[in-house]
């Protein structure tokens, strides 16, 4: 895009035209096109996100009775062991990073694409053949030992299913680190010129400390891995116990990645959420700094607090103290968030519609999840609770509640940017509805089931459990019919909607200084920072109405020129 | 209460400090990671920086293996079985190391040749840090072959396999990449502008032989 062409405003709109229409065999094939690559992650990942909600109903489907009477019992750790692979791995992490995280990134930060376009594609052809290698498991029976996949269950349970595991899961992991590589060089070189690092939106904060994060933790996993796979099929002992191993080092290794993962799917949604409120709230960000560095601390003291799932594995007693004070540290840095986001949205003038109706949600939802988290960080708490329903309470708030709620916060409120056009709010509306009653109705009697000794991962229980989890399948399937309007509503919109303008909300970081959907690197012109990516409602009080960004523009190139 | 005159002090000057030091924070974090410059020098320093982000990310795969190592070694009761002595450092496997180590000399001044445009010499110190590269796969070949333990025998003969495995394949990836840079030497005037590949196969060599030492220390000396 030369310069030249761009100073004509009709050919603006023609280029605007064309894209809308575009050309939709380019996402079947690999481009280097960030916004191409983001849109093919989140409409991937959300297509997995289907298949593990399916096999999330199977499973509430098979306690809706106590009996075990739907499927067999090894059907059934199947489905609840892929169902947290395909959630964690194919949807949260992939569409959090991969998908928001390459569409916005260079918009954000005035960027004509990322650093490394070629390897951001590779990036992301990993994740349908590890999808599809994943589910193809099923075939030979799927790893059935949970996603934390501990030895020795996972050597004597199905070799070819967990081999099957172990190959998708580093194929995503190497994915997942190679879009790291790209984020990180991307935001720290390729901002705007006279765009410092606290003149980035939020989100371009959070991605950095998850990749950060992703690059530290995630080639532990990696390792532990790779260690696993010879245990399981060369016949070495690392961490089998009747060789000699030690299964508690695996334990150690794999948390040391999988406490960081639950930062790395909640942290891109806290910047996402950080940009959603301000826009609809009309009012600037409560405390940039302040929630800039709490992304940074929580990424640093998620990395120290793994073995506070490791309290009942024989942890001495003074780790336990040290692992349970540090968890109850990062309800520092995630409190200052809340309360910035709640100091943000007070009296402002909120447009309640679907992407604000779910960014509320999210605080609200994550909340529960992070009150119940600060109760499960107590060590004799956790060893009362501990592989409960307490804990799948727990862990479903933070990351259903937190971060799917976040994904649909940020689908519909980047919709009009990434297809052009705008979303059926009513419709909106009814999917934020039918999912928070379904969320809630499933998941918060798990608290009680919980508490009441209700163990987790198993296909049959006492039946004085029966009320309650009749009430959580009920809300189970509520959820997955929430999932109809919302496809719907997307699909139809994007081919039928009503055209979006560059700006619908009146937005002020640089993803809305530009048409949308965005042309092929981006922007027309090089964009101006002319103001802070949060600066509302600031001197608006004489002008008697708010200007559109448009006039502001206007203004702004004339005073520069 | 005699010290009360400098507290007061202290706290008259805090929040400047505080304020400067807000100040100041940007800035240092600008120098320390500098926006880049130039297209073409621009697109040389990411692809470095890219490396060594990706480099450093791999050192903790080894470092997740050193630590498992270290944890089984100091927690297993008997280390070796009954009739296993155990890797030994023995000449072959010095002379393998110091062969390895001082190919990072080589490829060093091979980088340097380049950039002064002594194409000739590039080729030849480039050629022989491969060869180097492949001598100390052979090496380990032999090395595996000759040992008294496999795979299977306990812990000990786990980890040596895994690490000193997985520290080969990283070997042998080099010299693939040396290979493909050599080649690519040969087309006329591939390397006139700049010569990133070079650079980082360079960069990632150094990474390799920074792993053997450590490798070396903790299964042969310890």
């Amino acid at each position: 895009m030369t310069q030249l062409q761009v100073t004509d405003s009709a050919n603006l709109g023609n280029t605007a035209e064309t894209n809308t229409g575009g050309d939709w065999r380019k996402y079947f094939g690999f481009s280097t096109d960030h916004k191409v690559i983001g849109i093919q992650y989140l409409v991937t990942t959300f297509v997995f996100y289907l298949i593990g909600g399916a096999l999330a109903a199977a499973v509430r489907t098979e306690l809706a009775t106590p009996d075990s009477d739907f499927v067999s019992r090894e059907l059934y750790n199947s489905f609840f062991t892929i169902h947290a692979t395909i959630m964690i791995f194919l949807w949260i992490v992939p569409a959090g990073t991969g998908g928001f995280g390459n569409y916005l990134i260079p918009l954000m930060i005035g960027a004509k694409d990322m650093a490394f376009p070629k390897l951001n594609a590779v990036a992301f052809w990993m994740i349908p053949p590890g999808g599809i290698l994943l589910l193809s498991s099923f075939f030979v029976g799927a790893a059935g030992s949970g996603w934390t996949s501990y030895p020795p269950l996972s050597l004597i349970n199905g070799q070819a299913g967990e081999f099957i595991w172990i190959l998708s899961v580093l194929l995503l992991g190497t994915s997942s680190i190679l879009g790291a590589v790209n984020f990180l060089v991307t935001l720290l070189k390729m901002r705007l010129p006279g765009m410092g690092l606290h003149q980035m939106p939020l989100f371009c904060w959070a991605m950095l400390s998850v990749s950060a994060l992703v690059l530290v933790s995630t080639p532990v996993l990696a390792g532990a891995l790779i260690l696993l796979s010879f245990d399981l099929v060369a016949g070495t002992a690392f961490f089998n116990p009747t060789g000699g191993g030690d299964p508690v080092v695996y334990q150690h290794m794999f948390w040391f990645y999988s406490h960081p993962a639950v930062y790395i799917m909640i942290l891109p949604m806290f910047g996402m959420i950080s940009d959603i409120l301000p826009v609809h709230a009309r009012k600037p960000i409560f405390g940039y700094r302040a929630i800039a560095y709490s992304s940074l601390a929580i990424s640093f003291l998620g990395l120290i607090v793994w073995a506070h799932h490791m309290f009942t594995s024989g942890t001495p007693a003074w780790l336990r103290m040290f692992f349970m004070i540090a968890t109850m540290v990062i309800a520092i840095p995630t409190g200052i968030k809340v309360f910035s986001w709640l100091a943000t949205i007070w009296g402002g003038k909120l447009d309640l519609n679907s992407a604000m109706l779910f960014g509320m949600g999210f605080v609200s939802m994550f909340v529960i999840g992070g009150l119940s988290g600060i109760m499960l960080a107590s060590v004799p708490v956790d060893i009362h609770v501990h592989d409960t329903y307490f804990v799948v309470a727990h862990l479903h708030y933070v990351l259903f509640g937190g971060s799917v709620f976040g994904l649909y916060a940020g689908l519909y409120h980047w919709f009009p940017k990434m297809t052009g056009r705008m979303v059926n709010e009513t419709w909106g509306r009814i999917h934020f509805a039918l999912t928070l009653i379904g969320f809630n109705l499933c998941f918060l009697p798990m608290h009680k089931l919980g508490l009441e000794g209700m163990p987790r991962r198993v296909a049959e229980y006492d039946p004085k459990f029966a009320g309650l989890n009749l009430m959580a399948t009920v809300g189970a399937y509520i959820l997955a019919v929430s999932t109809i309007p919302f496809v719907i509503n997307a699909v139809w919109s994007w081919m039928y909607g009503p055209k979006a303008s560059a700006n619908p909300w009146k937005a002020l970081t640089l993803e809305w200084m530009t048409s949308s959907p965005p042309p092929v690197e981006n922007f027309h012109e090089e964009p101006i920072l002319w103001t802070g990516p949060y600066d509302y409602g600031i001197d608006f009080e004489e002008e008697g109405e708010e200007k559109s960004v448009e006039e502001l523009l206007a203004e702004v190139k004339v005073d520069v020129g | 209460m005699s010290s009360s005159p400098n507290t007061r002090i202290h706290v008259d000057e805090s929040p400047i400090d505080l304020e400067r030091l807000r100040q100041k924070l940007p800035d240092w974090l600008k120098r320390f990671l500098p926006s880049g410059g130039g297209s073409h020098e621009d697109h040389h320093g990411k692809g470095m920086f890219g490396v060594t982000i990706f480099l450093l990310s791999e050192s903790i795969v080894f470092l997740s293996f050193f630590f498992s190592y270290i944890v089984l070694r100091l927690t297993t009761p008997k280390w070796l079985p009954p009739g296993v002595s155990g890797p030994i450092p023995s000449t072959f496997v010095v002379i393998n190391t110091i062969i390895l180590l001082s190919s990072s000399v080589v490829i060093q001044l091979a980088e340097r040749a380049l950039s002064r445009h002594h194409l000739n010499k590039f080729r030849l110190l480039w050629l022989m840090t491969a060869l180097m590269g492949t001598y100390f796969l052979i090496g380990q070949g032999i090395e595996w072959k000759n040992l008294d333990f496999g795979l299977r025998t306990g812990l000990v003969g786990a980890t040596f396999y895994i690490l000193t495995g997985f520290h080969g394949l990283h070997v042998f990836s080099g010299v693939i990449l040396q290979v493909i840079m050599l080649v690519r030497s040969l087309l006329p005037n591939n390397y006139n502008n700049g010569h990133f590949g070079v650079s980082a196969t360079t960069l990632f060599w150094h990474f390799v032989d920074v792993i053997w030492v450590i490798l070396f220390s903790l299964l042969y000396i310890w």
